[in-house]
């Protein structure tokens, strides 16, 4: 009985504790830099990809930094960890505009973090835009209004599965395909619905479709099953890391047939995961390649490297072109108003990144062309580029 | 039993007291969203840590997969509202009762083991009950499930905290209570004592994994969506450590350990890297040190301050 | 699928599987020795194979040794970490509850999985290619060299151990402590020294799964050991906590039975199948394959 008033005063005391971290960091003055906020995965399952992103976006406003900043300010980025679950996104995102004062979001890479924390950027009116959030759904809303603080810097599942699909019926000439998706992402779910949709309507048949969970390393098993159905040719939709283990052990195994994935293959672990000779015969959909021979490409791999130690992957790239993008649209605004800055973005037309030419669509989608690129003994070599 | 009933009336009226202060303060904005963010998270693991500690503490059952309770509430109570659009009271007692359900199922098998067993098996259940849900596409399977509308607001979270605490306080002082100590003290002996300590046992599990759910429940509508990603070991492990840094078999340790390491999270979303590694560090050297947590199995008491101290007058409850 | 296809699937899976399983029963083997010796679930355990595939990592890398003392650099290192985590966070808990020591572990297993993640970076790294590795093909049945190796080292591993633990003293000293600590210690054994001996032992075949996983599968990171070390745990309680020979046969039949359900059933719910597998155990048989069941005297 006693413990009960006790309990209070516990609680009294933890509200105490919260206020005086208010105390603390309460009243920032407006000072002379521009801050935007980065909710991105710093720790947890997708904590490398998170941590392209961040060192993509930093070196980005150390970049604009050294050319003097933004309107005579400088850019700061203020990082919160998401830590690879929605609830901790919206926890960030909170914190990034109530507490930091961000004018702008960007991240998180996972859709389901974007959408989960969508109510509180739209509610504080500061835009979002997400480097690798390709599920529809980040952008438009369940009756296909765009939401007006949503952006991404990618593509869209549909898109880059039904370009793969035709890829696949036209150039590869498979009739007959194996699936392989990754479960733990809507990412590989969303690509191989789109590309099985399109594979289908095109007169193909899907013989197999298995699944695998991320931080797999044994494909083996699943791999036999397939190779008992004949396929023409596999696809893979799923991040580099397994994706790189699963071509490895799929040519061990004697299965010789194409494979090929969409922009989650894109990085150089790729060929050191699966071997050079593994990745012949291996294509994939992308937005973005480090071996793009642009001026501006070539400049950011370089910078890249030379701060960081290793080459840029497709998140640190789209994390780098959301920051630029951004950076562009206050410059076009004329101003760090967070509402502003959104209506310049949603203008933006032509916009020189290092994966592409952005221009948004009306459902703030950037409008793209995808390469499908081949490995060819273990280096990226162009094949094709698809307009939309 | 007038002194008792008093001094329960007198608990409520201050914390009606503390409600109205803080609601009013929200109210008026002094406390922004992001403190009432905070606030709110505070509570939700006050009711994971005190249920924790039912079985944990009180019950000396050595469960490590709380997070599988806590993601059957979350996902049963957003079925209820955004699959069938039924209010939000219906979806609290349903997330509870689901857990609850689910508790009993698993304990009674399970609750046989004994110490390291028990731990493992627990953490597997709560894996294999991320895993399935991981793969159920009715529920969003890794895509979680969107559009939970944020029907969890302070007045709702500390009502239903206080409650719990109020609910498992009375168990604890209850017969079916002490049993439960008694089989923590030696579960031999208290067989020999003629208490069933299987059901004992599993009362003490179902109860801890029902208010586990009801805290689910508020959880996924406080951040409008449940995701695998938020169920995880790790999760279980932040539970256990809230438990184990205030004080095994102590309410207050509970309720102390959840405000603190919740507020040192946030204190070290600054440091991300670095936040695990400080909180394991910690963890290691309070067990080495101080393995009886914070407070030990004994509960903060006015007692304390009276002169001639905590041993004047009636007994404390200690160990 | 006809019989002579559904066959060949299982024959391979079956292949896949033992060479899956060898991997387990290494890192059981140190759980198992390390519960027989002081009745502690190591949750570290899993981190030290991890551990032991970095130090791989850094051999073949930095180093630039070639397999075989890569192999022993990152045994013998590991070795070193498993005692000095024995003496800095487990002997001060040896009269401690059980829960508190089982949540030190907690604690050391995840102070290493973060500090690898601070030290490191979450970034996956590959080995390089030491050994390039052939295909063999019996009757439409694939085997990879690789997969020979790692059956192969594991087996003169598990050798060796058997050997030392039932032919040589520290041995015999091994398994008095493990039966009766406070016998052993009035017969003059110095347990303290036996104890790290045991954390050195179990933490190098532990280490050498690691860098075989790592040569193999071509991808370290740190929180590779997570699953494989529960997993592993999973098998040393399948074959019999505490009997060594328990944990090899716990180790291969967690591995085939990994390979069966990915196979024939669904890859994404083969960890669920492992845990199905130690609930069964513990519910039906809990002194495992090869246990006896002992009563506990009141």
């Amino acid at each position: 009985m006693k413990s009960m008033t006790k309990v209070l005063s516990m609680m009294c005391a933890g509200l105490l504790m919260a206020s005086v971290f208010a105390g603390c960091g309460g009243e920032k003055k407006a000072g002379d830099t521009i801050k935007v906020g980065a909710d991105i995965e710093l720790t947890g399952g997708s904590a490398s990809y998170g941590k392209s992103a961040q060192n993509a976006i930093k070196l980005a406003f150390d970049q604009v930094n050294a050319k003097g900043g933004v309107l005579g300010k400088k850019m700061e980025l203020v990082v919160a960890d998401n830590k690879s679950e929605a609830a901790e996104a919206t926890n960030a995102m909170q914190k990034l505009i109530a507490q930091d004062k961000v004018v702008a979001v960007i991240g998180p890479n996972l859709s389901s973090a974007v959408i989960a924390s969508t109510a509180v950027n739209t509610g504080a009116k500061v835009l979002v835009i997400s480097p690798m959030g390709t599920n529809p759904n980040v952008t438009v809303d369940k009756d296909g209004k765009t939401k007006d603080f949503m952006f991404r810097a990618c593509f869209i599942d549909p898109f880059q599965g039904t370009v793969m699909a035709a890829f696949a019926k036209d150039t590869l000439k498979a009739k007959k395909v194996a699936i392989l998706i990754d479960n733990s992402s809507d990412y590989s779910k969303g690509l191989a619905q789109f590309f099985e949709t399109a594979f289908v309507k095109n007169g193909g048949t899907v013989v197999a479709k298995e699944s695998y969970l991320q931080k797999d390393t044994d494909f083996k098993a699943t791999l036999t099953k397939i190779k008992a159905n004949n396929p023409d040719m596999i696809y893979v939709p799923g991040y580099y890391q397994e994706v790189g283990m699963i071509v490895k052990q799929a040519r061990e195994m004697g299965l010789t047939v194409p494979m090929a994935g969409g922009d989650g293959w894109d990085s150089a672990k790729l060929p050191e995961i699966a071997g050079k000779s593994a990745l012949n015969k291996t294509f994939f959909s992308s937005l973005y390649s480090a071996e793009d021979k642009s001026e501006l490409n070539k400049n950011f791999v370089a910078e890249y490297k030379k701060a960081y130690n290793e080459t840029p992957d497709v998140f640190a790239a789209l994390a780098y072109d959301s920051a630029m993008l951004i950076v562009n649209s206050i410059k076009t605004a004329n101003s760090a108003d967070s509402v502003k800055i959104k209506d310049a973005l949603a203008k933006t037309a032509g916009f020189n990144g290092v994966a592409g030419s952005v221009t948004f669509d009306p459902q703030h989608n950037p409008v793209k062309s995808a390469f499908i690129i081949e490995y060819k003994d273990g280096a990226q070599a162009f094949n094709t580029k698809i307009n939309p | 039993m007038n002194s008792i009933k008093k001094h329960d009336l007198a608990t409520l009226g201050a914390c009606a007291v503390l409600f109205a202060i803080v609601q009013t303060l929200l109210f008026v904005d002094f406390i922004g969203p992001f403190w009432e963010l905070n606030i709110i998270l505070i509570l939700i693991n006050v009711i994971l840590s005190v249920s924790l500690n039912l079985i944990n503490g009180y019950t000396g059952q050595f469960s490590i997969g709380h997070a599988g309770f806590l993601a059957v509430g979350a996902y049963t109570g957003a079925i209820v509202t955004v699959k069938l659009g039924l209010p939000f009271e219906l979806a609290l007692v349903v997330g509870t009762l689901c857990s609850a359900l689910l508790g009993f199922l698993i304990g009674l098998p399970t609750l046989r083991l004994n110490g390291d067993y028990l731990a493992i098996a627990t953490l597997g259940l709560g894996e294999i009950i991320r895993i399935c849900i991981l793969n159920i596409e009715y529920v969003g399977g890794a895509s979680g499930l969107m559009g939970i509308p944020r029907f969890t607001t302070f007045a709702w979270a500390f009502w239903i905290t206080v409650f719990i605490i109020f609910v498992i306080k009375n168990f604890k002082n209850s017969a079916p209570g002490r049993c439960c100590l008694a089989i923590r003290e030696n579960e031999i002996a208290a067989e020999t004592m003629g208490i069933d300590t299987t059901k004992y046992k599993v009362m003490a599990f179902t109860i801890g994994a029902g208010f586990a759910g009801t805290a689910g429940v508020l959880f996924a509508h406080y951040f409008y969506i449940a995701h695998p990603a938020s169920f995880t070991f790790m999760r279980s492990f932040d539970i256990l450590t809230m438990v184990v840094l205030g004080g095994l078999g102590s309410m207050t340790g509970a309720i102390t350990g959840a405000v603190l390491l919740t507020a040192i999270s946030a204190v070290l979303a600054e440091y991300p890297e670095w936040r695990m590694v400080i909180y394991s560090l910690t963890l290691i050297i309070l067990m080495i040190n101080r393995p009886q947590g914070l407070f030990g199995s004994k509960e903060l008491s006015l007692k304390m301050f009276r002169l001639g101290g905590s041993n004047s007058g009636r007994a404390t409850e200690s160990k | 699928m006809d019989m002579g296809s559904f066959a060949q699937q299982f024959a391979q899976q079956l292949i896949n599987g033992i060479s899956l399983g060898s991997i387990y029963a290494l890192i059981a083997l140190g759980y198992t020795m390390i519960y027989g010796i002081i009745k502690l679930i190591n949750f570290a355990h899993g981190d030290i194979y991890m551990l032991g595939a970095y130090m791989g990592f850094v051999a073949t890398t930095m180093l630039g040794l070639s397999f075989v003392p890569a192999l022993i650099f990152a045994m013998v290192a590991a070795g070193i970490a498993g005692i000095i985590i024995e003496r800095v966070a487990y002997r001060p808990m040896r009269n401690a509850p059980r829960i508190a020591i089982l949540i030190t572990a907690i604690g050391v297993s995840f102070f290493l999985e973060y500090g690898m993640i601070l030290i490191a970076t979450p970034q996956p790294r590959t080995f390089p290619a030491i050994f390039e590795a052939s295909v063999f093909n019996f009757y439409g049945l694939i085997v990879n060299s690789q997969q020979i190796l790692i059956l192969v080292i594991s087996l003169v591993l598990m050798a060796g151990l058997t050997y030392i633990v039932n032919h040589t003293k520290v041995g015999k000293a091994m398994r008095a402590v493990s039966f009766d600590a406070d016998a052993a210690r009035l017969m003059g054994i110095d347990i303290d020294k036996i104890i790290s001996m045991t954390f050195a032992l179990g933490s190098s075949l532990a280490a050498a799964a690691g860098v075989l996983v790592g040569v193999y599968y071509n991808s370290i990171d740190p929180l590779m050991g997570m699953m494989p070390g529960l997993k592993a745990f999973i098998a040393a309680v399948l074959g019999g906590i505490g009997i060594i020979p328990g944990a090899m046969l716990g180790g291969v039949i967690m591995g085939i039975v990994e390979a069966m359900v990915s196979g024939f059933f669904s890859s994404t719910f083969r960890d669920a199948a492992s845990f199905v597998i130690l609930i069964l155990i513990l519910l039906y048989r809990p002194s495992g394959i090869l246990g006896k069941n002992i009563k506990e005297k009141v």
